[in-house]
């Protein structure tokens, strides 16, 4: 359940047009066996798909910081008939982000392009996604690297798996609504062991850390009456790890929930709308677009009840200019009694603004 | 004090007494001015509006890389964005859209909106309402984005269709949004790049390449550099290249117009001086008391100058108010072109531009403080106590001086001539005009004084008093000389420019329209051609004997100057002859084998700016590749200021492999009306309405309607210049005649009667402008030769034959002398209203 989503708002989800040759989207359905690596891969018949990398840094000093290195890729609805280099049959985007208490609000970048010439590519075969110099890539041995040069920073990290991977929902068909067409393909990549370096104003620091990836692919719109939704993935410190999401509508009711919590034994259990509730316990106003977020949550996941904290209460993330979203996306420790039990990343979307589906 | 406050008076009086005469030395000032500073106007608003064309469409870019007019392959677009200096490339396809209706083409850039973010973030488009537009988005192959200019142009309304004509094919683009960030004036429209690319027909080309550079990349450095990897006739430029372009485009049109209206200034100092040096010479005796009075000389001269300041202030203030309308006029309703055809696409409006202000206005200051220094000189150097006396007149006009310096003035005219042009203009040729004209009008007294005081004297009365008068004051006679010889002289040169001119350009016609029907894919534009298929239509269509078929393109050979055109055009190798009207030597024709290069045909203008001689070998871009051609001969074109080549239409064809061509000419079946193949080609090329089909006649005279239209200015100049020729005699003869009462007194006295003055007056003014005209006619041809042989191949790239334009020449002529003999004889008629007694007395 990522925020990307709404971006499909501005590119994809118009009416059915008239084309000499539309887009076929294939639908998503439950008991599909993913296969990898090809399922590491971009699928690039669905209308979108998203790689989401998101974790907690300490540098050498042991501050903390948060990131974020997102590839989204979309198949918009135009007509599959033309034949130019240019023709934008799949677009991708990207952004790239950095959580620093210290600097106060998020350090932010962001790139699109329509794949092709080389320049712009999502491969199908693993996970190997580009737009000009930022890359995300998978290596045969489950180690991801990813390189972003943006404008303010530069990231340059290696991802170590020390887990299996976790299919989300029924053996990664994860369901988004009451109808079963509301639905992605979606599994995770928790405890990601983190190293790498940051370069900022210049200076290159070294840092490691914990991160967690998703790999999401569909075809869905969500249900008509949805505004936004919250989203929770956390890599607890025992080894347990939990997501977490509901679907709200405009009166901030739920429309839909699930999980995943998997225990430190490794044991999987799927969490449906009843057993997930998210309890706002302090909001934060946007100086910027005025904006209330819930930035401090009460999660209940089951029989676990976890505090959300933000590691900073400003991670407003205004892509107005490029995808037009504003939303809240940021590093979260999770406390139990006022003591830190893990820590993960919190989004929040759709409450600048509703969004239109 | 009093002195001062006497002058004052005197002064005040000249201007009420004498009204008229200052007017039309304000009039002449304020033309010269206005003309120039509206031409000032609107070619900086135009090349304003168009650098700021040029600046938005390359936004933020170090360096653009671009070809020729077809584009380049769209490879070259990952193999720069691939550099390590490049920051961003974004690519970009431009058109020159023919819109069925409308005489200019819409340009349509199509950008890759994630790219143009960075690069050219004026050219986003911003969608209108999802509502308005059924859901289109900016990627779809039918959305197109209007500047405002362009909707206001073309009366649409987000969410209208817009027909563009690609092919023979018309296809409708959805307006789906703004352009909101293009420049005030500029016509452009935006559309995705694969769209453009698919809907115009564009597949794997684009024109540009717009690159951003990595912060610290030194551009110059990396330009050189990626010269080498670019392909033949594609190069990078700065965008401090690209407005010198646009800025080159028209800038030798644009010099030679604000040298017509330095003519015109000219002629008003001109006007400024005779009627300035009359009015000081009938107040010979005033100055001379105020003399007396205690004025100093210093003072004296200042009064005059005053005067002439007057006139100058008066002269620019009108010019520049008429100057500004004029400019806004002929841009609200013509728009900037001039009659030249630059500046296509954008629509300006006129700015006032202070420093431009400030220069005109000047400079009729300036032309009218001149007119005044001479006579205010002449009269501050009279000994009072001699002016003071009747008759002394004569005097101020009677001295001679040496001929050395008009001489000399003439002889630099001659070899100025033969100095090149300077930065490109004919600078050279401009000055050893005014050295011709300032140099003649100085030998003008002596000229007179030659030619009347070896005049026979005639017995006839009127006659004999005539001469006499003239043999006696040949000086006076002189600044009405010069007046004539100055205006008769710049319009003569005109005329026959302007006539050889248009009789060459008629003749090139001739020989440039060999076929009896002529057929265009659309009058506007790029996107208009006949396919193969069209063609093979074309060549069976009942009536039509045969036809050639022409491409024309646009290709570049010096990335710093406008592009060439290209014409593919079927040539018969062994009589290139009987299609081109060549100028020298044409090379023999090839043999035809493939390691031989190929032949191509410069125009003038191709062969001049690009080095390009009969028998040179270069590498020509052609499509994706280059090709070595050689010159194989020079021919004259006055269509295409920027150059052209000439290529065999098979040649190009497999070069290439481009079947499309944009015009045919065709030979009809014997016993085929033209209208009748007119309807069979609609009918069978299933377009009734869109094709642009003439017969030779009709482009003929379309082309000379366009030619008169270029030279408005040139037409509105010379009868200017005849306006001010006239009123310089009327002013001259006006004040002489009332110089002259005392004289016609005694004539009188002695018993000629009024109607023999009246008589001789005329006939001193007929001989006095015969003799002017013809020192003109001569002067002006002079001229001419210089416009013709100098000015003209310098500036615009292309010579002409000399044809004089008799007619014209001989009734100006024969009107000027007419007029000049009328207003004589009318001023006579105002001198003799005083009683010949009270004329006399006044010697006393």
């Amino acid at each position: 359940m990522k925020k990307l989503f709404f971006l499909l708002n501005v590119l994809a989800l118009l009416p059915a047009m008239v084309w000499a040759a539309p887009p076929l989207y294939p639908a998503v359905k439950p008991n599909t066996a993913l296969v990898f690596p090809r399922d590491h891969g971009a699928h690039l018949e669905h209308r979108t798909e998203w790689w989401y990398v998101t974790g907690w840094l300490e540098t050498l000093d042991g501050k903390q910081l948060g990131f974020q290195v997102t590839f989204f890729r979309t198949r918009p609805n135009i007509d599959q008939a033309n034949p130019s280099q240019f023709s934008p049959k799949q677009l991708l985007f990207a952004h790239a982000a950095i959580s620093d208490p210290a600097q106060g609000s998020l350090l932010h970048d962001q790139r699109g392009a329509r794949s092709g010439f080389d320049l712009a590519q999502a491969s199908e075969a693993d996970t190997d996604v580009r737009i000009d110099q930022w890359t995300l890539q998978r290596e045969p041995t489950g180690r991801y690297t990813t390189h972003i040069q943006a404008r303010e920073f530069e990231l340059q990290l290696s991802l170590q798996l020390t887990q299996a991977l976790l299919l989300q929902g029924d053996h990664g068909y994860s369901r988004k609504g009451k109808n079963l067409s509301q639905a992605s393909y979606y599994y995770s990549q928790p405890q990601l062991a983190v190293s790498g370096t940051i370069t900022r104003a210049g200076k290159k620091i070294t840092v490691r850390g914990t991160a967690w990836l998703d790999h999401e692919w569909s075809t869905s719109v969500l249900a008509q009456e949805a505004v936004g939704w919250d989203w929770v993935g956390l890599n607890l410190d025992n080894g347990s790890t939990l997501m977490a999401f509901r679907i709200r509508d405009a009166a901030g009711q739920t429309l839909w929930a699930s999980g995943t919590l998997r225990d430190t034994q490794g044991r999987v259990r799927a969490l449906s709308s009843q057993h997930i509730t998210f309890t706002p316990t302090r909001h934060w106003r946007s100086p910027r677009t005025a904006t209330n977020y819930p930035v401090a949550m009460q999660v209940q996941a089951g029989d676990l009840q976890l505090q959300l904290e933000p590691l900073m209460e400003d991670q407003e993330l205004d892509s107005r200019l490029s995808t037009g979203a504003v939303y809240w996306e940021g590093a979260v420790t999770a406390l139990q009694n006022g003591q830190r039990v893990g820590r993960g990343y919190l989004e929040l979307t759709g409450y600048f603004k509703p969004l239109k589906f | 004090m009093q002195t001062t406050a006497l002058a004052f008076t005197f002064l005040l009086g000249e201007f009420r007494a004498h009204g008229k005469r200052v007017a039309i030395g304000v009039i002449a000032i304020a033309i010269g001015v206005a003309m120039g500073y509206a031409v000032h106007l609107i070619n900086y608003a135009a090349s304003s509006e168009f650098s700021q064309a040029v600046r938005s469409l390359m936004g933020n870019a170090d360096l653009t890389v671009r070809g020729t007019r077809i584009g380049f392959n769209e490879q070259a677009y990952p193999l720069l964005a691939r550099l390590p200096e490049v920051a961003v490339a974004s690519p970009v396809v431009e058109i020159d859209a023919h819109i069925p209706q409308q005489s200019e083409a819409l340009k349509i850039i199509g950008i890759d909106y994630f790219r143009a973010q960075t690069v050219q973030p004026n050219m986003l488009g911003h969608l209108a309402d999802e509502n308005m537009n059924e859901g289109l988005d900016a990627f779809h192959p039918n959305a197109l984005f209007l500047s405002p200019a362009a909707l206001t142009w073309l009366k649409l309304k987000l969410g209208d269709t817009l027909a563009v004509q690609v092919g023979l094919e018309i296809r409708q683009l959805h307006i789906a949004g703004t352009v909101p960030a293009a420049g005030a004036g500029q016509r452009i429209g935006v559309m995705d790049i694969a769209a453009a690319q698919w809907r115009f027909d564009r597949l794997g080309l684009v024109q540009r390449i717009d690159l951003k550079l990595r912060p610290g990349v030194d551009i110059a450095a990396f330009q050189s550099k990626i010269d080498s990897i670019l392909p033949t006739g594609v190069a990078a430029v700065t965008p401090a290249d690209g407005e010198r372009r646009a800025a080159n485009l028209s800038r030798a049109y644009r010099v030679n117009l604000n040298v017509l209206a330095l003519v015109a200034l000219f002629t008003g100092a001109f006007l400024v001086f005779s009627t300035q040096v009359l009015s000081v010479v009938r107040r010979r005796s005033q100055l001379a008391l105020l003399r007396v009075l205690g004025l100093t000389r210093a003072s004296l001269i200042r009064w005059i100058l005053a005067e002439g300041t007057l006139i100058g202030v008066l002269g620019s203030i009108s010019g520049l108010l008429l100057g500004y309308a004029v400019a806004a006029a002929v841009l609200d309703y013509s728009g900037a072109d001039l009659g030249g055809g630059y500046f296509s696409g954008v629509r300006p409006t006129v700015h006032f531009d202070i420093w431009a202000t400030v220069i005109f206005f000047a400079l009729g200051l300036g032309a009218a403080l001149l007119g005044s220094l001479v006579p205010a000189l002449e009269t501050a150097r009279a000994q009072p106590s001699r002016a003071l006396k009747a008759g002394d007149e004569e005097n101020a006009l009677r001295r001679l001086r040496s001929p050395l310096p008009a001489l000399v003035l003439i002889a630099s005219a001659g070899a100025l001539c033969f100095v090149g042009p300077v930065n490109e203009l004919p600078i050279p040729g401009y000055i050893a005009i005014a050295l011709l004209l300032i140099g003649s009008i100085a030998l003008m007294p002596r000229l007179a004084y030659a030619v009347f005081s070896h005049f026979p004297t005639p017995t006839h009365s009127a006659s004999y008093l005539a001469v006499t008068q003239l043999k006696g004051a040949s000086g006076r006679a002189s600044i009405g000389l010069s007046g004539i010889l100055a205006s008769f002289s710049l319009m003569a040169a005109m005329a026959i420019m302007v006539t050889s001119f248009r009789v060459s350009v008629d003749e090139w016609l001739g020989n440039m329209l060999p076929a009896e029907l002529y057929m265009r894919a659309a009058p506007s534009g790029d996107t208009a051609y006949f396919s193969a298929q069209d063609q093979l239509i074309i060549l069976s269509t009942p009536g039509i004997a045969r036809a050639e078929f022409l491409r024309s393109t646009h290709i570049s050979l010096d990335p710093l100057r406008p592009a060439i055109t290209l014409i593919a055009r079927p040539i018969d190798p062994a009589n290139p002859a009987a299609r081109l009207p060549f100028i020298g030597a044409v090379l023999p024709s090839q043999p035809l084998s493939s390691t031989q290069p190929i032949t191509v045909w410069a125009s003038e203008a191709a062969a001049d700016l690009h080095g390009l001689v009969v028998g040179k070998q270069f590498m020509l871009p052609l499509g994706a590749h280059s090709q070595s051609v050689i010159v194989g001969g020079i021919w004259r074109d006055y269509a295409r200021q920027h150059g052209a080549l000439v290529i065999n239409l098979a040649d190009y064809r497999r070069l290439t492999g481009d079947e499309r061509v944009t015009e045919a000419g065709m030979w009809l079946q014997a016993g085929t009306i033209p209208a009748q193949a007119v309807n069979n080609l609609r009918a069978s090329l299933h377009n009734n309405t869109r094709l642009d089909i003439a017969e030779p006649g009709e482009v003929r005279r379309l082309s000379l309607k366009i030619f008169d239209r270029s030279f408005t200015v040139t037409y509105l100049l010379e009868a200017v210049a005849i306006i001010v020729g006239l009123f310089g005699i009327a002013a001259s003869f006006g004040g002489q005649a009332l110089a002259r009462a005392r004289e016609f007194g005694m004539l009188r006295h002695i018993g000629v009667t009024r109607r023999q003055i009246g008589l001789m007056l005329a006939i001193e003014g007929a001989l006095l402008t015969t003799l002017g005209v013809l020192a003109g006619l001569l002067l002006g041809w002079v001229i001419a030769l210089i416009l013709i042989h100098v000015v003209n191949p310098q500036s615009f790239h292309w010579t002409m034959n000399t044809h004089m334009p008799w007619v014209l020449l001989s009734s100006v002529a024969a009107t000027l002398i007419f007029a000049a003999a009328i207003t004589a004889w009318l001023s006579g008629r105002s001198a003799m209203s005083v009683q010949a007694i009270r004329a006399v007395r006044d010697d006393w």
